[in-house]
């Protein structure tokens, strides 16, 4: 009796924090099948009355979104990619050797985590309209990576401080060299970390705001975030909430089959059974 | 196959310490040697040094007549087993035994055909496409010596490879481990802090004490002609009882009242103030089971038995004592280092089991003062060891089934021992 209380209490809880994060969710969902034409009509419902797939056509068809969707997927791929490369063999450095300014280098990262991008805003457009680099992927890439890095090394090297020395030890002794032993038995040991760390980045580049909207300035560059402000309705007439729902709800996807796929991996205990349990 | 060498050998970690201090030792090709020790006299350094895992601050190392000392692991072709195993959680059981030979890039067929090979020697065959996460400790264990024995390696390294399983486990697996060696007659160096293993596994044992080398033989050379003290008190279970004495015009003044000092072995001592004297347990008897002409021979004295235990085989009884203060802080410093859990004021004496004698009475008992071990009082250093009998124990070269079966005796013997002292 007093058990199935208590289960019910939690799932109490678990419907509303649910229903909580799911609202706003939703909300976006049921606008972007909304028609652009009426969906402020004076009896407001939750649902729409009629589902249209019109703002997804139009989304689409607009090449402001579709060439910004284009520059987001390959910015935030391409940041990802070499940050988790260069993190991967920084956090190893870090959790497996010693060599001097160790600890300058880590409170440095940390310094740059903490830093706030607004203040480079400024800076950095100036110096990138210089080097012309401005309004390019490669003007996005570097302060994704600037930003991403510190992160990145941080997890990692928690990471690989928890697989054991002698893992390596043994590899060596099996006849590896220092490369295989890191390929063939730190990687996928560390796989639930790298796995974290690059989706955490992959999120942050793909909804990266401040850094987007202020490098870029055509379709040549601009990323999905930034490029949703500049959405205009079919006719200057119409709101275009709609369309931009729409973007959202498409922009929102890979992020949902990013987690849905690597759940298992991000928590997978990896490590089990490498020594006596 | 090689020979290794360990030419005065020094490790000192940052921090100055020399955990391991010139010590030499030449291991021969297939010789299985054991390297025992209490905790933290740097066995594990020694053999991680061999294996290339530490530094080595000075002297030789000679694996097969080439000198080591600056190759890195990979290139020594050694296999060693740890601790904890340390199996590739992230493959099967199988890979976890390809894996130096994946590493080799060995074909394909060449890899199934001996891991199958080393899985039928080890009865890991049905658990080939497990992973090691969910095989039992000792299925673990065996999975960790598959990795050592397809490598064809020049030689074995173990360290402390049993001590994580059960008892039961771990008796079976040393025979286990005693077969291997002997079938692949592979060079093998064993670290283990347990006595059983030390005792019965290895043709030589090497007794290591704060990193400095004390001495090295068969485990009956130690066992009768300890070079020391420390060895002394290491070797043997139960241990070897200490008792302070003091040498006086050819006498031996013992807590047991003086014996001459005439024999061969004793008059080697000559006069001195304070000896340590020690005698195995089995040195004493019951003197109601002693012959006459027996007993003339030796001393016959009386004391008080605190606790006696029934084995069967033997019979252990407990007699208390007053260590005198000269000696008790010299015996003192060496239980500390010896982790033993012998209460040095108490005697432990081990008697026929047909012997009548019962807790809490008076008892006759007798020993013989020439199969006494002397020990000098301030250095340890055993007065009455003769060369010559430590030469004559080396010749001796047992069959190998003799040697399991006397393994397998000593071992009943100690595990036997072990319970009724837990009661
Ligand atoms: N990395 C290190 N830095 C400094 N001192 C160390 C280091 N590793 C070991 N030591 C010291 O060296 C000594 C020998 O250590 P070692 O691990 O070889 O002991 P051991 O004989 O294997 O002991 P055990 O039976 O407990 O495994 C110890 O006193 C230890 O404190
Ligand atoms: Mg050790």
């Amino acid at each position: 009796m007093a058990d199935r209380k208590v289960s019910n209490w939690w799932t109490f809880w678990g419907v509303l924090i649910l229903v909580w994060a799911l609202f706003p969710l939703l909300w976006m969902v049921s606008l972007s099948f909304k028609d652009p034409a009426t969906f402020r009509s004076s009896t407001p419902t939750f649902f729409p009355k009629t589902w249209v797939w019109d703002n997804y056509k139009t989304v689409f068809t607009d090449s402001l979104f579709t060439s910004a969707l284009r520059n987001s997927v390959f910015i935030a791929v391409i940041a990802t990619g070499l940050a988790v490369i260069i993190a991967m063999f920084a956090a190893y450095a870090i959790a497996r050797m010693n060599f001097p300014g160790k600890k300058l280098l880590l409170s440095m990262a940390l310094a740059i985590a903490m830093f706030p991008q607004a203040a480079l805003v400024g800076p950095l457009f100036n110096m990138w309209r210089n080097l012309g680099i401005y309004d390019t992927w490669i003007g996005l890439i570097i302060p994704y990576l600037t930003f991403a890095l510190p992160l990145s090394i941080w997890t990692m090297s928690a990471f690989f401080r928890q697989i054991p020395w002698e893992m390596e030890q043994a590899a060596q002794v099996d006849g590896a060299t220092a490369w295989q032993a890191f390929r063939k038995v730190i990687i996928p040991l560390a796989a639930p970390g790298v796995f974290t760390t690059a989706i955490l980045t992959f999120f942050f580049c793909w909804n990266e705001f401040l850094l987007a909207i202020s490098l870029t300035s055509t379709d040549r560059a601009r990323t999905v975030p930034a490029a949703l402000s500049f959405f205009t309705g079919a006719s200057q007439f119409q709101s275009p909430i709609t369309y931009i729902m729409a973007a959202s709800v498409v922009v929102t996807i890979p992020v949902v089959i990013l987690v849905l796929v690597f759940q298992r991996r991000i928590m997978a205990g990896l490590t089990a059974g490498a020594v006596k349990g | 196959m090689a020979a290794i060498s360990i030419r005065n050998l020094v490790k000192r970690y940052s921090d100055g310490f020399p955990a391991v201090n010139d010590v030499s030792l030449e291991i021969a090709d297939g010789e299985f040697v054991i390297l025992v020790g209490p905790s933290g006299c740097g066995k594990s350094t020694l053999l991680r040094m061999i294996v290339g895992l530490e530094d080595i601050t000075s002297g030789d190392l000679l694996i097969g007549g080439e000198r080591m000392n600056q190759k890195a692991p990979r290139d020594r072709n050694l296999a060693m087993v740890f601790q904890n195993y340390a199996l590739y959680p992230h493959l099967t059981v199988f890979e976890n035994i390809a894996f130096p030979m994946r590493l080799k890039n060995v074909p394909n067929e060449e890899v199934t055909k001996r891991v199958n090979e080393a899985a039928d020697l080890l009865q890991l065959t049905e658990h080939l496409q497990r992973k090691p996460a969910h095989l039992s400790g000792g299925q673990r264990q065996r999975v960790a010596m598959g990795r050592a024995i397809v490598r064809k390696a020049d030689a074995f390294l173990f360290d402390e490879p049993l001590s994580n399983l059960d008892a039961k486990l771990r008796g079976q697996m040393r025979t286990e481990i005693a077969r291997l060696q002997h079938q692949l007659g592979t060079t093998t160096v064993y670290v283990t802090h347990d006595q059983t293993e030390a005792m019965t596994l290895g043709d030589r044992i090497a007794v290591l004490r704060k990193g400095l080398l004390q001495q090295v033989g068969s485990a009956r050379q130690l066992y009768e002609e300890p070079v020391n003290l420390f060895v002394a008190g290491f070797i043997g279970s139960p241990p070897m009882n200490f008792l302070p004495g003091r040498f006086k015009n050819g006498q031996v003044e013992t807590p047991f009242g003086t014996v001459s000092a005439a024999g061969p072995r004793l008059s080697k001592v000559g006069d001195r103030e304070l000896v340590i004297l020690g005698l195995r347990p089995e040195h004493f008897e019951d003197v109601r089971l002693v012959d006459a002409t027996k007993r003339a021979q030796g001393k016959t004295f009386t004391a008080e038995v605190d606790v006696t235990e029934w084995l069967g085989s033997q019979l252990y009884a407990y007699v208390p004592y007053d260590a005198p203060s000269e000696v008790e802080s010299q015996l003192e410093e060496l239980e500390r280092e010896l982790d033993s859990e012998q209460m040095r004021t108490q005697l432990v004496v081990a008697l026929d089991a047909a012997s009548r004698i019962r807790s809490g009475g008076r008892a006759e008992l007798w020993f013989d003062p020439e199969r006494m071990h002397v020990f000098d009082a301030a250095s340890g250093e055993n007065l009455t060891r003769d060369p010559d009998r430590v030469f004559e124990l080396d010749e001796i070269e047992r069959p190998v089934e003799a040697e399991i079966q006397a393994a397998d005796k000593t071992e009943a013997a100690s595990e036997s021992k072990e319970t009724p002292e837990k009661a």
